[in-house]
C-alpha cells in the first residue's frame, strides 16, 4: 500500500505552519526548536530526570531509547506541561518558556503528543476525533458555534488518507484495531499542524506491515515537523533514526547514529546490565 | 434543518418529543374546553402532579448533561433546583402583600414573627416578576460558576468532586434552616396567593403552569439535543472519556466543564421555578442531599447520556414514588435503594437501553 502523504506535504508547504504566539513568537533562527537544560524531576526522592539536557533541531527526527525507568515518559511530561521540573529550563525556540505555560497553551503553541497507550475518543467517530483535534480557536463559545469550512473538511480527508482510515471515517473509534487507534492518534497530532510531535511508543501492538507503514509515515513527516520518538523496538528505531539519544537513570548517556550508539560500551553495559 | 433531519432519524427521540408535545397541549386543552364534571376533565390535583413530574424531568435532563455527557457525577444538583425555587418563592411571598396573617404590607409573615422591622436587602427587587425570573437563572448559575471554577481549576474530579457537591447542598440545607437567613427557616416560603395578579389556586393558572412546564421541557430537550451535537458537545463527551487527551489537544478542559455545569445549573433553576408555584411551597428540605441522589437515580434508571432517558427515568421513578408512598409510606427509601442496585447491576443503560436492546432482538 502506498501512503498518500505527498498531497499532505504539498499542502503544508503551501500553507507553512505559522508558530502560535503565546509568550513570544517561535524563533528557531539561532538554534534548536526545543531545548532542555539541567532539568531535574524527583518523585518522593526518586530522581526521574537528573540534570538532563537535550536539544532537538528544527525538522529533525530524533529517537529516544533507554531501559525502563530511564525517564523517557517523564521527559515528555515535562515538555508538554504535565509535570513541572524541580530545576532547569525548557524552551520552545528562543523565546517561548514552556515552564510558564500549561498543557493547553503548550499544545496550542505547537507541541503535540501521542500517548503510550492509544488515547482516542471511543464514543466519537474517526472523523469527529480528527475534527476535535483540528487546529482552530478552542475557546468554549467558538467551539459551540464552530462550523467546518470546506478547506478544513479537505484537510481532514487528507489526514484520513494519510493514516489509511479513509474508509472507516464514520466508524466509532472504539471499534478500531489497536494499530488503527495508534494511527488515528497520530492523525490527531497532524490535524493540530504541530511544530514538534512527541510520539510515545507508536508501534506497540502493531503488525509487521503496520510497523513498516508507520516508519514510512514518520520518515515522510520529518523536515516539516520536528519529531521525537520514544520506542523500545530497536529494529524499528534503526529503520527510522538519523540520530539516537540514549537515556539512562534520568540523564543523557550518549547521542549519535544508531551504529555509534550500539557500539558504545556504556550503552551495551546499561542494556545488558553488565 | 440538519437538526430536524437527525431528530427524525432517531425514532426514540422523535417519539419522546411527540409524546411530550401531546401531553403538554392535550391536558390543558381538555381542562379549558370541557366542563368540570366531564370525564375528560383532569382534576387540579392531577394537573399539578403531572406538572410537577414535568419539572422533575427538566431537572433530570439538566443532570444528564453534566453526568451523562461530561461524566461529572454531581451529587448536589438539587441545590440549583431549590435556589431557582426560592427565587420564584420570594416573588410569590412579596405578592401576598397585606393579605398575610399579620397584615404587614411589606414584610412576609415569618419576618413579622421574628420581629424584623425592615425587609433585608436581598429581598429587594423580588416584587418584580422579571427580576425574580432573572434570579431564577442567575443565582443557580452564579453559584455553579463560583463552585465550578474553584473545583475544576483545581482539577478535583471523580468521587472527590461528588463528595464536595454533596457537601455544598448539605451546607445550603443547614444555612436555609436558620431563621436569621431570612428565607423562612424550616417552614420555608408558602401560603402563596397570586402570580401576576391571578389566583395561584385557580384552574386557569394551574393549567398555564402545566403548559409552561411542558413547553420548558420540550424547548430544553431540543436545545440540549442541539448542544450535544455541536462541537462543544463532542468536546464534553471527549472530556468524559479521555480528559487528559482533550487537554493535550489544546482545549481548556476546566472552562468546558464550567460552561456545561453553569448551563445545567440554570436549567435546574428553571425547573425549580416551575415546580414551586405548582406545589405551593419551597422549604430547606429541597436542599437535602437525598433529593440530589434521587435525581441521579432518575437519570441512571432512564439511561444516561441520551437526554430522553433522563426524562423517562424522572417520570417513571416519580410516578412509582407517588403510588408507593401512598401504599407503603415507610418503604420508599428502601425501594429507591433497591432500584439503584438493580439498575447498576442489571440495567447499565437504563430503561432506554433495555427497550432498544429488546427492539434489536426482535428485528434480528
Amino acid at each position: 500500500m502506498k501512503l498518500s502523504v505527498n498531497t499532505l506535504l504539498n499542502e503544508t508547504a503551501k500553507n507553512p505552519t505559522g508558530a502560535v504566539v503565546v509568550d513570544g513568537t517561535l524563533d528557531t533562527r539561532h538554534g534548536p526548536i526545543l531545548y532542555m537544560e539541567d532539568v531535574s524531576v524527583s518523585f518522593d526522592g526518586f530522581k526521574a530526570l537528573n540534570n538532563l539536557s537535550l536539544y532537538i533541531d528544527d525538522g529533525e527526527l530524533r529517537c529516544l531509547i533507554g531501559p525502563n525507568g530511564a525517564g523517557k515518559t517523564t521527559l515528555m511530561d515535562v515538555i508538554t506541561g504535565k509535570t513541572r521540573p524541580d530545576t532547569g529550563t525548557v524552551f520552545f525556540g528562543q523565546t517561548i518558556d514552556l515552564l510558564s505555560l500549561d498543557e493547553p497553551a503548550i499544545a496550542q503553541a505547537g507541541i503535540c503528543r501521542k500517548f503510550q497507550k492509544p488515547s482516542v475518543f471511543d464514543a466519537l467517530s474517526v472523523f469527529e476525533n480528527l475534527e476535535l483535534a483540528l487546529k482552530a480557536n478552542k475557546s468554549t463559545w467558538k467551539t459551540l458555534f464552530f462550523r467546518l469550512t470546506g478547506e478544513q473538511r479537505d484537510r481532514i480527508d487528507e489526514v484520513l488518507s494519510t493514516i489509511g482510515l479513509l474508509d472507516s471515517f464514520s466508524q466509532r473509534a472504539g471499534i478500531l484495531s489497536h494499530g488503527q487507534k495508534q494511527w488515528l492518534e497520530i492523525g490527531m497530532l497532524l490535524m493540530q499542524e504541530p511544530k514538534v510531535m512527541l510520539v510515545d511508543e507508536p508501534i506497540a501492538g502493531m503488525t509487521h506491515q503496520e510497523i513498516e507503514r508507520t516508519a514510512e509515515l514518520l520518515l515522510s513527516l520529518q523536515g516539516k515537523h520536528s519529531i521525537v520518538v520514544v520506542e523500545h523496538d530497536m529494529a524499528f528505531v534503526r529503520s527510522i533514526a538519523r540520530k539516537v539519544t540514549v537515556l539512562h537513570e534520568g540523564s543523557v548517556l550518549t547521542e549519535g547514529t544508531m551504529d555509534e550508539v550500539q557500539a558504545d560500551p556504556r550503552v551495551i553495559q546499561v542494556y545488558l546490565g553488565g | 434543518m440538519k437538526l430536524l433531519a437527525s431528530s427524525l432519524t432517531d425514532k426514540t427521540y422523535a417519539s419522546v418529543l411527540l409524546t411530550l408535545l401531546a401531553v403538554t397541549f392535550i391536558i390543558p386543552l381538555c381542562n379549558w374546553l370541557t366542563p368540570t364534571d366531564s370525564p375528560l376533565h383532569f382534576s387540579a390535583y392531577t394537573v399539578s402532579l403531572i406538572g410537577k413530574y414535568l419539572s422533575f424531568a427538566l431537572l433530570g435532563l439538566s443532570l444528564d448533561l453534566v453526568w451523562g455527557y461530561c461524566g461529572i457525577l454531581a451529587l448536589g444538583h438539587g441545590a440549583f433546583f431549590a435556589l431557582g425555587g426560592y427565587a420564584i418563592g420570594m416573588y410569590l411571598m412579596r405578592q401576598i402583600g397585606s393579605r398575610g396573617v399579620y397584615g404587614d404590607p411589606l414584610l412576609p409573615d415569618f419576618m413579622v414573627f421574628l420581629n424584623w422591622q425592615e425587609l433585608p436587602w436581598y429581598w429587594f427587587g423580588f416584587n418584580h416578576f422579571g427580576f425574580a425570573l432573572l434570579m431564577v437563572v442567575l443565582v443557580p448559575g452564579s453559584l455553579a460558576f463560583v463552585f465550578g471554577w474553584l473545583a475544576f481549576r483545581s482539577r478535583v474530579t471523580g468521587v472527590y468532586l461528588s463528595i464536595i457537591t454533596q457537601a455544598l447542598t448539605y451546607a445550603l440545607l443547614l444555612a436555609f434552616f436558620r431563621n436569621e437567613m431570612g428565607f423562612g427557616g424550616n417552614n420555608g416560603l408558602t401560603d402563596f396567593k397570586e402570580i401576576l395578579g391571578f389566583s395561584i389556586q385557580s384552574e386557569a393558572v394551574r393549567s398555564t403552569l402545566f403548559l409552561l412546564s411542558g413547553l420548558a421541557l420540550i424547548i430544553a430537550l431540543i436545545t440540549c439535543r442541539w448542544l450535544v451535537n455541536t462541537k462543544l458537545g463532542r468536546v464534553i463527551t471527549a472530556i468524559r472519556d479521555q480528559e487528559a487527551r482533550v487537554r493535550f489537544l489544546g482545549y481548556r478542559v476546566e472552562l468546558f466543564k464550567l460552561w456545561i455545569f453553569v448551563f445545567a445549573a440554570m436549567l435546574a433553576g428553571i425547573a425549580g421555578a416551575l415546580y414551586v408555584p405548582q406545589v405551593g411551597i419551597i422549604n430547606p428540605s429541597e436542599f437535602s442531599p437525598l433529593n440530589s441522589l434521587e435525581i441521579v437515580i432518575w437519570v441512571a434508571m432512564g439511561g444516561r447520556g441520551t437526554l430522553y432517558g433522563a426524562i423517562i427515568g424522572a417520570l417513571v421513578v416519580n410516578y412509582c414514588k407517588t403510588v408507593l408512598t401512598g401504599l407503603l409510606p415507610d418503604a420508599w427509601l428502601y425501594i429507591l435503594g433497591g432500584l439503584f442496585i438493580v439498575v447498576t447491576v442489571l440495567l447499565p443503560d437504563g430503561i432506554v437501553g433495555l427497550i432498544q436492546r429488546k427492539l434489536k432482538e426482535q428485528r434480528a
